[in-house]
């Protein structure tokens, strides 16, 4: 007697997993996500096979754009290889029969952990990032109906308060991941856990974005060529990570963001984060044809 | 003991010499909790720079009166203007929510009795003052911390502790912070309720000094709220007196207190201790 | 000298002051049916035993009590107007502008200097900080404040000081009426003296005058006109009433 004897071959109920209920519910808090950028929109965030914490939010957004001519990308902190990125990203494509990539220039969906990959992507590829806490005001305000009236009145005072008082008592901004940002001129978001070299991406940009948070059940978008505006002060200006000299120890390209490495005798090893692309380089310099999109950063800045 | 005649100040003639236009009106104000009759039939006027005390025992509805001039409550009947640079004259008690929260942080500061109500207990003195100046839209961190300075020392507090939290402070440097928030916009109106009650005699002497002193300085147009007379002695230029939600009395400051018309006012000047 | 065919500056016409204590239920007469004229530049001395009503004449002229009948007609600068009668935003006006009170009790202003003090009603009129100052402080010597004084705080001086200061700044700008009660009260010779010849100034200079004082001695150069108060007993209730002599 065994599980296989007792039971039917699995199989997904619906295409893409989710029912269509779901997907109509999410379509639906999208559309509304879009009409007011940076706005958390709350959705039901339906059971999913991934513990909640894991991606759940994304996932199901995912799974909502999904259909069978997409091409799925999945990174977890810059890497397609992860154990996670990969099983999502075998999900997606068991469930919908979509195609999988590393190649950020061939994918239609990425959905991402923590990272935007740094090739720049276009009007026809969506990102969605996955949000562990996507309440930027749950800092000042634990109160989340009080949360919710300060964004309705625009009202984000205390949230610049903290800011300052930063400065005052640390000489500096705090804050490293999940800069604040305003969107639109109107919602302060978080942009997920991301780092600060990569909230600028999103500013004016073709691609849209999608943020979804599964266990808080909220999900908000950043439409095509919005504003995304950190939170700075006039004249503190908005300062991204020092990395623009740091060379990857793999692949030598230079002037993107780097997952740093500590080596035994103290010093510390680089490599850059967004891996497909270190892959890419590596291939390009053995003289496989392949090709490497523009990127947001040349030498090291923040271009456009 | 009510008199029924009109008193004298009914009779007195609208202003004929005064040219500027009143800063704050308010007509018929009228509002009931209940059974309770808070306010009935109202009438407030203060022309800019000068210092409207406003005097009364509990119940006499003072400090709902000054709430209301504050948008936070709006009455059952009744209008109320404030003329400011750049607004017609229109009632504000029909404006919606985020108008009236802009027109307050722009316009009118506040001293509550109760610093929790008016300051931010848990973050610093600078940035409590700094929020305020943060809602109008400042945003250069140089100049939030200068005006924040500035507000500061205006209100006599000690810049050496300017980043201390509230919490950590006496009850005369808390009243301090608020009024340092209150006027960093420099906004056209100031309301101060009961601002000294509850702090040591010696203490209340000082922060009157310093508002005194801003009043004098600033010619900051006030609307003071008090159950003490001294308090409304010192700082006053006209006084109104209530009773029970209705106004008893109004006239200049030094009439209403060495020349008392109504039997309530009478009762309350001379029953000093 | 005053001139006799220009308008008074203030025409007081039955004025009548009652006080009503609610409480005791009784009515307290202070002066009745009140009439004089006074012109620029005229002095015209109160007299009357002590509780005979002339500074309560005196704070009814300047508002701090309202009178119960009688007009009070006031030629400002801006229009006529009845003191009696005006809307308090008006009296206020005035007392910034044109009315002057000198009484012995100062309104300490607390923690601000004697020679700011002095030198405000200059400020407010328009002067520069510096020449104010300096007016203020010329003044404060003339009536014999000590130079040491000027920039302290006149809440901590004796009673005499105060009074100096307050004459000081009463006297800095020239007003149109100006009302004195018993303003010698708590003065040294020295300052009696440098009133009085300010008073000459003033009302050499068109301003008008009436006073109650402690010493009219002090001021019998000045006087062009005296009104003297008489009592006569209200008959039933035993109230003391008030009424108008007026003696030339």
């Amino acid at each position: 007697m065994s599980l296989a004897a007792l039971t039917r071959p699995w199989a997904a109920t619906s295409y893409g997993f989710l029912d269509a209920s779901a997907k109509r519910e999410i379509r639906r808090k999208m559309i509304k996500a879009i009409a007011v950028p940076g706005c958390q929109m709350p959705y039901a965030s339906r059971e999913v096979p991934m513990a909640r914490g894991w991606g759940t939010g994304g996932l199901q957004v995912t799974l909502t754009l999904v259909n069978p001519r997409s091409v799925v990308k999945v990174i977890d902190q810059g890497a397609d290889d992860g154990v996670n990125a990969a099983s999502i990203r075998r999900f997606v494509s068991r469930v919908s029969g979509a195609a999988e990539t590393w190649d950020t220039l061939a994918a239609t969906i990425v959905q991402s952990r923590h990272r935007v990959p740094e090739e720049v992507m276009r009007e026809d590829q969506v990102l969605v990032l996955q949000v562990p806490n996507p309440e930027p005001l749950r800092g000042v305000e634990p109160n989340i109906s009080i949360a919710r009236q300060m964004h309705a009145d625009a009202d984000y005072g205390k949230l610049w308060l903290t800011l300052y008082e930063q400065i005052v008592r640390k000489g500096r901004i705090m804050q490293g991941a999940a800069y604040p940002s305003l969107v639109n001129g109107r919602h302060v978001m978080t942009p997920s856990p991301i780092p600060r070299w990569d909230v600028p991406k999103l500013h004016m940009a073709r691609h849209l974005t999608f943020l979804s948070a599964g266990r808080e059940k909220r999900l908000f978008a950043v439409p095509p060529h919005t504003r995304v505006e950190p939170l700075v002060f006039s004249d503190r200006p908005y300062l991204v990570e020092d990395h623009a000299d740091l060379v990857c120890r793999r692949s030598g390209i230079s002037g993107y963001f780097m997952n740093e490495l500590p080596q035994d005798d103290g010093t510390s090893a680089f490599e850059v984060s967004d891996s497909n692309l270190g892959i890419k380089a590596i291939r390009h310099a053995e003289g496989e044809p392949v090709e490497i999109g523009a990127t947001w950063y040349r030498n090291g800045e923040m271009s456009q | 003991m009510s008199l029924e005649l009109p008193l004298p100040h009914d009779l007195l003639a609208p202003p004929q010499l005064m040219r500027t236009e009143p800063l704050l009106t308010m007509r018929s104000i009228s509002r009931r909790f209940g059974d309770v009759e808070a306010l009935r039939d109202v009438d407030v006027t203060v022309y800019p720079g000068e210092v409207l005390g406003i005097v009364g025992e509990s119940g006499s509805g003072k400090s709902t009166l000054l709430r209301m001039m504050n948008l936070e409550d709006t009455p059952d009947s009744g209008e109320y203007t404030l003329r400011l640079p750049g607004r017609e004259d229109n009632n504000l008690f029909a404006l919606d929510r985020y108008q009236r929260r802009m027109l307050c942080a722009r316009h009118i500061g506040i001293v509550y009795q109760n610093p929790h109500l008016g300051l931010l207990m848990n973050h610093s003195s600078s940035g409590n003052v700094a929020e305020r100046l943060l809602i109008a839209g400042e945003r250069s961190f140089d100049v939030l911390r200068a005006r924040a300075r500035e507000a500061l020392d205006a209100s006599e507090f000690p810049l050496a502790r300017m980043d201390a939290r509230p919490a950590e402070l006496s009850g005369g440097m808390q009243q301090r912070v608020q009024l340092a928030k209150a006027i960093a916009l420099e906004p056209a109106l100031l309301l101060l309720d009961e601002p000294t009650t509850g702090l040591d005699v010696s203490v209340q002497a000082l922060v009157l000094d310093t508002l005194k002193r801003l009043q004098r300085d600033r010619r900051i147009t006030m609307v003071l709220v008090s159950h003490d007379l001294g308090v409304i002695r010192t700082m006053a230029d006209r006084v109104m007196v209530m009773r029970r939600g209705r106004v008893v009395e109004q006239g200049l400051a030094d009439q209403v207190f060495q020349d008392p018309q109504h039997a309530y006012t009478q009762q309350l000047v001379h029953a000093k201790l | 000298m005053p001139t006799q065919n220009e308008p008074p500056i203030l025409r007081v016409d039955g004025l009548t002051k009652r006080f009503r204590m609610h409480h005791l239920e009784s009515t307290l007469h202070a002066f009745e049916n009140i009439s004089f004229d006074l012109r620029a530049g005229e002095f015209i001395l109160l007299r009357g035993h002590n509780g005979a009503g002339k500074s309560t004449l005196l704070r009814t002229l300047w508002r701090s009590y309202l009178p119960v009948s009688g007009r009070i007609l006031y030629r400002s600068r801006s229009g006529d107007i009845d003191l009696a009668r005006a809307a308090d935003v008006d009296i206020a006006l005035l007392r910034r502008q044109e009315l002057g009170f000198v009484t012995q009790f100062l309104n300490a202003r607390p923690r601000v200097a004697a020679e700011e003090i002095v030198a405000e009603p200059l400020r407010l009129a328009g002067r520069p900080q510096d020449e104010a100052i300096g007016e203020a402080r010329h003044w404060l010597a003339e009536f014999g404040v000590r130079p040491e004084l000027w920039r302290a705080y006149p809440s901590t001086f004796s009673g005499g000081e105060q009074q100096k200061v307050n004459l000081a700044r009463a006297l800095v700008l020239p007003q149109r009426l100006l009302l004195l009660d018993e303003p010698t009260a708590s003065l040294d010779v020295g300052a009696r003296r440098a009133l009085v010849r300010r008073l000459a100034d003033l009302k050499a200079a068109g301003v008008a005058m009436i006073g109650v004082f402690h010493h009219p001695g002090d001021v019998a150069d000045l006087i062009d006109r005296e009104i003297d108060l008489t009592t006569r007993p209200v008959s039933e209730t035993q109230e003391s009433e008030r009424e108008e002599h007026v003696a030339v």
